[in-house]
């Protein structure tokens, strides 16, 4: 399988500066990060606020480009500059405020201004928009304002307006925080859809960890380091290593671990409540 | 209060001159306003004022729905008025004190009025017809020309959409950031005029604030969707004249023909 995203020992240092220019030191953000992700994978990036998982993601859509290592997006390597628009094309961002990132005043238009810059013709934008809103369930809001939609209707259009441009991959920076349980639930099923149906890879950037438990991999970063890797029965059975990164665990895992530290013999890495169930059940059987 | 104020707001109705090409509707806009200062006499008053009367009609926007805008300049209205009622020389009609009312400035004053009431309610019609972003590419066509001379026309026009996007949700943040300042004790409703001037200061810069974060934040978001400029861009909805265009073409060159004549 082709690889999606592949770094190697990416640095990257933000420099802070006083009035006259001088440094005044140096913040890294992103510390000696080798990661790959293959095409087609459902990737879950967790870490608490500083963590550098932002930095990460603007790197990966080519609008930081790193101060040390390599960083190769979809076969493109991001330092090349003549291929900027290819990257942005190839891997789209979703970014955390729905309403900062909706350009137009209305869904469709929105959705077409993606394909607009890249210079699709006329024809094959309207089949596109059509395609993205029905991808993403919107279809029928097309001709709405984008002011009165949800929040997570929001999103699902902002997601439409990355799919309208045929991307490999779609990251997304916390796309959920600032919705309600609802519409954390929509924007999360259609990444889920386009993930298996379009086989689009999906780069999720979050800390609910609920969101996490069906991804195909998850990635802990903590100041600046990735520092587990695994699905996420593996990550999420370390409940420990978790806490250490200032990151919860979903509750059932949390749950059963305080049982099992208090002597109940239930495996690690349970992480949703059926599974609980079950683990609860065989207990008693025996 | 500010959102009473018609003007510049889109009414979705299904007409004719809905569906026109907005580049008819801004040049026929721009021809009608200076329809209005070619004359002087009651009938050109009446050809103007039943031509915008028919359009409204046929534009399906309730005649209340435009008026309502008028509330709006109502001041700048009585202003007009009022000066050019006392402040016209003439033969004297009335008088009371250092006013007097002029039979010249009875006149002035009446065509004045009917004058700013016709331009305000047919540009608004405009825009009660034309959608925010048909405008905007209407003009982004029309000042296409300027382009040869370094005009940033697409750009303009891009900042234009974008602020009318804008423009309901900085609202709605302005509404947040008063009700949060009321809620710490801060009075927006007594005083004088400066102490209420420096009331707004407390709204004003969390709003700025706010508002860069969120310029910073569209313009990282329209980079990542590939936007570099006017430049090898495609449109979802190109312009294009139709039928229908000719035809209200047509109708405009009648009705300057029609005012030609009742100036002669």
């Amino acid at each position: 399988m082709k690889k999606m995203i592949d770094a190697k020992n990416l640095v990257f240092e933000y420099i802070r500066r006083d009035e006259e220019g001088n440094v005044e030191g140096i913040n890294r953000a992103i510390d000696d990060v080798t990661l790959d992700v293959q095409e087609g994978d459902f990737v879950a990036i967790l870490g608490h606020n500083g963590s550098g998982k932002s930095t990460m993601a603007k790197h990966l859509n080519a609008i930081l480009s790193p101060t040390e290592g390599t960083l190769y997006v979809n076969g493109y390597n991001v330092a090349d500059e003549e291929r900027l628009w290819d990257i942005r094309q190839s891997a789209g961002m979703v970014f955390q405020n729905p309403d900062n990132q909706i350009i137009a005043t209305v869904v469709e238009e929105d959705v077409g201004f993606g394909p607009e810059n890249l210079g699709v013709e006329t024809k094959e934008i309207w089949k596109r928009v059509e395609e993205s809103l029905k991808a993403v369930g919107m279809y029928e809001y097309r001709e709405h304002s984008p002011n009165k939609l949800s929040g997570g209707q929001k999103q699902r259009v902002a997601i439409a307006g990355i799919m309208a441009m045929r991307p490999k991959c779609i990251i997304l920076d916390e796309p959920t925080a600032m919705l309600d349980p609802n519409g954390r639930k929509e924007v999360i099923k259609t990444l889920h859809d386009l993930n298996k149906h379009e086989n689009i890879t999906i780069l999720l950037i979050t800390h609910y960890m609920d969101e996490v438990i069906d991804a195909d991999k998850v990635i802990v970063m903590d100041a600046g380091k990735v520092v587990m890797q695994g699905t996420p029965r593996e990550v999420f059975s370390r409940v420990e290593d978790m806490k250490k990164y200032r990151l919860d665990v979903p509750q059932v895992t949390e749950l059963a671990y305080e049982l099992s530290q208090k002597g109940m013999p239930l495996p690690a890495g349970i992480l949703t409540r059926e599974e609980f169930v079950e683990a609860v059940c065989k207990l008693k059987r025996r | 209060m500010i959102r009473d104020i018609t003007i510049g707001q889109y009414y979705p109705a299904d007409s004719i001159i809905h569906r026109l090409d907005p580049r008819v509707k801004l040049i026929g806009t721009i021809v009608y306003i200076v329809s209005l200062f070619l004359f002087h006499s009651f009938w050109g008053y009446l050809i103007t004022g039943t031509f915008l009367l028919s359009v409204i009609l046929l534009s399906k926007v309730p005649i209340k729905f435009i008026v309502r805008g008028l509330k709006a300049v109502i001041f700048l209205l009585l202003f007009t008025v009022a000066f050019n009622l006392f402040l016209t020389p003439g033969e004297e009609i009335w008088k009371l004190g250092f006013l007097h009312i002029t039979r010249e400035g009875l006149r002035t004053a009446g065509f004045m009025a009917i004058r700013l009431i016709t331009l305000i309610l047919g540009s608004s019609l405009m825009t009660f017809t034309t959608t925010p972003n048909q405008l905007t590419d209407g003009i982004e066509n029309l000042l296409g020309p300027l382009k040869v001379i370094h005009v940033p026309v697409h750009e303009v026009a891009m900042m234009m959409s974008i602020a009318l996007r804008f423009i309901p949700i900085l609202l709605e943040e302005t509404d947040k950031i008063m009700k949060a300042q009321q809620a710490r004790g801060a009075d927006f409703e007594t005083g004088n005029l400066i102490k209420r001037a420096k009331a707004m200061v407390p709204i004003l810069v969390p709003l700025f604030i706010s508002a860069f974060r969120r310029a910073s934040d569209l313009a990282m978001a329209m980079e990542a969707r590939c936007y570099r400029g006017g430049k090898g861009r495609t449109k979802m909805k190109p312009l294009r004249y139709h039928g229908r265009d000719a035809v209200a073409f047509l109708v405009f060159i009648a009705y300057i023909a029609a005012i030609v004549i009742f100036i002669k």
